[in-house]
């Protein structure tokens, strides 16, 4: 079926073939929901070299199905394209409508050149194929912002975790982000040598910045707290939500030996009192 | 019942169980859940996810919205076409572990979910579907 109309509709889109693409570049350049990520110059020159790999692969004459050989060159240049642009920081319609775009010239080239009952028939075909090459657009778009989203999330799990000298003898790490092993790794690397180096007895692990903390996040922190332990120091944590609370009571998590309190400022008292400290609050003078 | 919506996430990395977390977090905010069973969903698929990765090698999973005339839900099914699990019930006994983890992930996620099915055939892979519902009022 695609193969008898295919061969009219390569022929009519090689005789107007410059003129379609004038009339698409020029869809183009004149949308005016257009942001300004992509410059004229290179919507000009990607349209061009999109309509010749376009022409080339209609010519062979299955325009049906896109996963085909004689698309991959298309599908390559296309998926370039929607990544480029998801990193340029257009936005996903923008990019679909590159191909989307296209239909209006094309239409109006099978409808005027070819009248009767086959020129439906061919826009339609003409149409599910401008559809899928969209789609496939918008989904390579996804994907690329996929992976930024991910390398960022990666980006976000490796910064620096600070460990702070409260007071003395006195260290609190507040823990933001997820908490997987390499994480954990760091965190327990910079405490110790920080408990060393400062002589403290007590490190507080604020966990408040932790979304989630199932089993896996559970065992991280016994790690560390059992790591302290050996070094001679102790550990409480702190920043434990009600949810949480509730989370690790379901999932029968043990956490009987570790000291945990509900906020910082709690561990903080608690800390400063088994120190020998106390405060107390001056009386105002008037 | 009714399926609303889904949405399929692969699991192949430790950042894809990320994925599946902020995926799961944004439909039980969707659905209104409370903040307390928003985090024990998360948690479980936390839980299930890591499993497909570490215990099956890989595999995907699938976040449901769900539907019937009283109530709403969420339905996470995950599956792996590992090695499977030779007996269930072992598996689900608190504290056994094939690997490195307390051995909590699958009995916690059983307790932390309504409703919890295991299907597991050696050699072919395992498939875990968890629902939880919210009444509506």
């Amino acid at each position: 079926m695609p193969k008898e109309t295919a061969v009219p509709l390569h022929a009519i889109i090689s005789d107007s073939r410059d003129d379609i693409l004038k009339e698409w570049i020029k869809a183009q350049l004149d949308d005016t929901s257009r942001s300004q990520a992509v410059p004229d110059a290179s919507i000009k020159a990607s349209s061009t070299e999109f309509f010749k790999l376009f022409e080339r692969a209609i010519s062979n004459g299955n325009i049906s199905d896109i996963d085909r050989s004689e698309w991959e060159e298309v599908r390559h240049m296309l998926s370039d394209l929607s990544a480029s642009r998801a990193t340029q920081g257009s936005t996903p319609s923008e990019t679909a409508r590159f191909i989307f775009s296209m239909k209006q010239p094309l239409f109006a080239r099978l409808t005027k050149d070819k009248s009767g009952p086959d020129a439906g028939a061919a826009v339609w075909e003409l149409s599910l194929l401008l559809d899928k090459l969209g789609l496939y657009t918008t989904e390579t778009f996804q994907k690329t912002r996929e992976s930024i989203i991910k390398r960022q999330q990666k980006e976000m799990m490796e910064m620096s975790t600070p460990v702070i000298k409260v007071w003395d003898g006195l260290l609190a790490v507040p823990l933001i982000g997820t908490l997987d092993s390499a994480r954990t790794q760091i965190v327990m690397e910079t405490l110790l040598q920080k408990i060393i180096d400062t002589g403290s007895k007590l490190a507080i692990l604020d966990i408040t910045g932790v979304p989630t903390v199932d089993t896996q996040t559970a065992q991280h922190l016994m790690k560390t707290v059992s790591a302290t332990r050996l070094m001679g120091a102790e550990c409480i944590i702190s920043g434990i939500r009600p949810q949480i609370a509730q989370t690790i009571v379901h999932l029968g998590i043990d956490i009987n030996d570790i000291v945990t309190k509900a906020s910082m400022a709690d561990a903080i008292k608690e800390a400063l009192a088994r120190g020998g400290w106390t405060f107390e609050k001056q009386a105002e003078n008037n | 019942m009714a399926v609303k919506s889904q949405e399929e996430r692969p699991i192949s990395s430790e950042e894809d169980i990320l994925t599946v977390r902020n995926s799961v977090k944004r439909v039980t905010a969707l659905l209104n859940f409370s903040l307390v069973n928003q985090t024990k969903i998360i948690s479980a698929a936390s839980e299930l996810a890591r499993n497909t990765l570490e215990h099956g090698k890989g595999g995907r999973s699938i976040i449901q919205l769900i539907n019937d005339p009283d109530r709403v839900g969420i339905r996470i099914i995950f599956e792996d076409k590992g090695p499977g699990i030779a007996d269930i019930s072992q598996a689900l006994e608190d504290g056994f572990t094939s690997g490195r983890g307390m051995g909590l992930g699958l009995g916690g996620a059983k307790r932390l979910m309504d409703d919890f099915q295991i299907e597991s055939k050696e050699n072919e892979g395992t498939t875990v579907t968890v629902t939880k519902w919210l009444e509506k009022n």
